[in-house]
């Protein structure tokens, strides 16, 4: 299982990277969140993924390596949550910069880069 | 136990709140936000002092959990002098914004001032947080905010810039988060105290691999060559206020982070393998940097290459991976954010008055606004290292430790960039205030006196800081000790833990 998911999120990392550099607004978009859930699964990777009761105390099981471990779950839900508010803040911003320049092209924004010279 | 550290996030936090409610009333909401700053300056003040005389860090658990199960918040020297200046540029910046109109109300009705409060919200949780996790988290914090500010006012260039701003951003966010969840399957823990403990017993290569992964994480956040290239993309798009702001903490919270993390956690891997790779990329960032901007046309784009390149002075603090080399990091660190806040809010003013921040287009301001041109004067004196202004004690401390750390090729990159930083500002003062406005161009505006006291605030303390060094420098040799002193660290977190 850990190598099934090892390869999951080499497979998306890869997914993303390739993303990352098309040219495309959405594509990059798409990477971005590609990423995101590659570094989800890292760190339930690193977790161990071990067969054992949900971390629930109840009267009478007090050894504690009966449980699993919570946090890293704990962290995958926080940075589901930053990531969500973040991809959904820089959708806005590429839908509105699609408005504004009218393409998608990330080749054409050189505004930016430009000495004013020229 | 120190409750106070509580302190400044809660002021912020709800200084935000109230002043997003409130918005309606720009009055009050000015009043709120000015007041949250405040009193938050005044803390830092207070636990800067405090840290300073009593040599002790303050930690505070929340919630009272027992430290590694817990998040725990600890101030030292190091994250309370960020924590002092910080606070310091965001109040006056903030002052700067209230006496000039570069922040229009319709800006300002789309929650500027309570995005400002929460940059410096995201700043002062990742300078006390001792969590690593959680020092992600008030990173996320900071970015968004600053996404928020950068595209505030939907101009075209504000959009494209933002959107380079925000992909290489969050492309390090997820590089810092996979290395949070790989240090956590490591060793099983995220407090920084404890993973500097456990770290030190673990012989793995896997550590050179994460402090490798570290290492981009934070380069992308402190806009380290070659990793830089959303900060010239993005910084001259929005309100000059803006820029100003970022200048003096955005990358500097990254550079902090790669204090705080190298000294502690990676410091055997830095000794032993990352001083050259450290040394070199701050080499090319300082080279880089100088190029980039003596190249530029406009105002504020060769002052946002300018941050690069002292950027990379700052790394090259860390680089030498000594007691001396982060003090004068450090010295230097303080240095270039007032310095470069202050140019920074100078050109605002001039880029306000002239309608335009293009070289080409400007001309004659020191005949017409002598004291302006003045502290612009003054300004660029201290950022190209003349006595006695901070950036000379600054470039002289870190030219030392470069020089006993027998780096002889970097204390020349030092000097050389030195150089091209005195030429490229030259170069603007040329420009902007000496040559005649071309004929065809409008006449600038006529500056409002009161509008430069922001400016002159900023000058005089670079003039103090190079006065009063031997103090600071006191404060700064102090927090690099207590930055690369892990045992130490360790038994303030976790007082019963067995020691190593």
């Amino acid at each position: 299982m850990i190598l099934l998911l090892s390869l999951v999120a080499g497979c998306l990392f890869a997914g993303a990277t390739y993303f990352l550099l098309r040219r495309n607004i959405m594509r990059l978009l798409l990477g971005l969140i590609l990423l995101n859930h590659g570094a989800n699964i890292v760190i339930l990777v690193m977790s161990r993924l071990e067969r054992k009761l949900p971390p629930f105390l109840s009267p009478g099981q007090i050894d504690p390596s009966k449980f699993i471990d919570p946090l890293p779950q704990a962290l995958i839900l926080n940075a589901i949550v930053i990531n969500f508010g973040l991809i959904a803040f820089t959708l806005a911003l590429a839908y509105r910069t699609h408005l504004a320049l009218g393409c998608e092209n990330l080749d054409t924004m050189l505004a930016t880069e430009q000495l004013l010279d020229e | 136990m120190s409750n106070h550290l509580f302190l400044p996030i809660l002021t912020l936090l709800l200084g935000s709140t109230l002043a997003t409610i409130l918005g309606r009333w720009r009055r009050v909401a000015r009043g709120i936000v000015l007041l949250a700053i405040s009193a938050n300056f005044l803390y830092s003040s207070w636990l800067g002092n405090l840290i300073f005389v009593s040599k002790e860090r303050q930690f505070v658990r929340v919630g009272t959990l027992i430290a590694p199960y817990g998040i725990s918040f600890i101030a030292d020297e190091l994250s309370a002098t960020m924590l002092f200046m910080t606070t310091f540029l965001t109040l006056l910046v903030v002052i700067f914004s209230f006496l000039t109109s570069i922040i229009t109300e319709q800006i300002e009705d789309f929650f500027f001032y309570p995005l400002v409060l929460l940059i410096l919200l995201g700043a002062t949780g990742v300078f006390l947080t001792g969590d690593l996790f959680n020092l992600y988290v008030w990173f996320e914090v900071l970015l968004v905010s600053s996404f928020g500010l950068l595209t505030l006012g939907r101009k075209q260039i504000q959009l494209e810039g933002g959107l380079k701003f925000v992909e290489l951003n969050l492309i390090g966010s997820a590089l810092l988060l996979v290395g949070c969840g790989l240090i956590y399957g490591l060793v099983g823990t995220l407090n920084i105290g404890q993973i500097t403990q456990r770290f030190q017993n673990l012989n793995s290569g896997l550590l050179t691999v994460l402090a490798t992964l570290f290492l981009v994480a934070f380069s992308i956040k402190a806009a380290i060559f070659p990793t830089y290239f959303w900060l010239p993309a993005s910084y001259h798009t929005p309100p000059s206020v803006v820029t100003a702001l970022f200048a003096g903490i955005l990358t500097k919270v990254g550079m902090y982070v790669f204090y705080r993390v190298f000294s502690l956690i990676f410091y055997i891997n830095l000794v032993d393998k990352l001083t050259i790779l450290l040394l070199i990329l701050a080499c090319l960032t300082m080279i880089v940097g100088i190029i980039g901007a003596i190249a530029q046309v406009s105002l504020r784009r060769m002052l946002s290459f300018h941050i690069i390149c002292q950027t990379g002075y700052i790394l090259s603090g860390l680089g030498l991976a000594n007691e001396a080399g982060l003090a004068a990091g450090l010295f230097f660190m303080l240095h270039t954010m007032l310095v470069k806040t202050a140019l920074l809010v100078i050109g605002g003013i001039a880029e306000a008055s002239f309608g335009t921040d293009e070289l080409k287009k400007m001309g004659g301001l020191a005949a017409r606004e002598p004291l302006l041109a003045t502290f612009w004067f003054l300004a660029m004196l201290s950022l190209a290292g003349f006595p006695p202004f901070s950036g000379f004690i600054g470039k002289l401390v870190l030219l030392k430790a470069t020089l006993s750390a027998k780096q002889y090729l970097v204390a020349g990159v030092m000097a050389g960039v030195s150089l091209g930083t005195l030429f490229s500002l030259l170069k603007i003062w040329n420009e902007v205030f000496w040559k005649t406005l071309p004929k065809d161009e409008p006449e600038p505006a006529p500056i409002k006196p009161y509008t430069l006291i922001p400016a002159a605030i900023l000058v005089g303390s670079s003039l103090l800081l190079g006065l009063g060094a031997s103090v600071v420098l006191a404060s700064n040799t102090l927090a690099a000790k207590q930055a690369l002193d892990s045992i130490g660290y360790l038994s303030t977190v976790l007082p019963d833990s067995p020691k190593k």
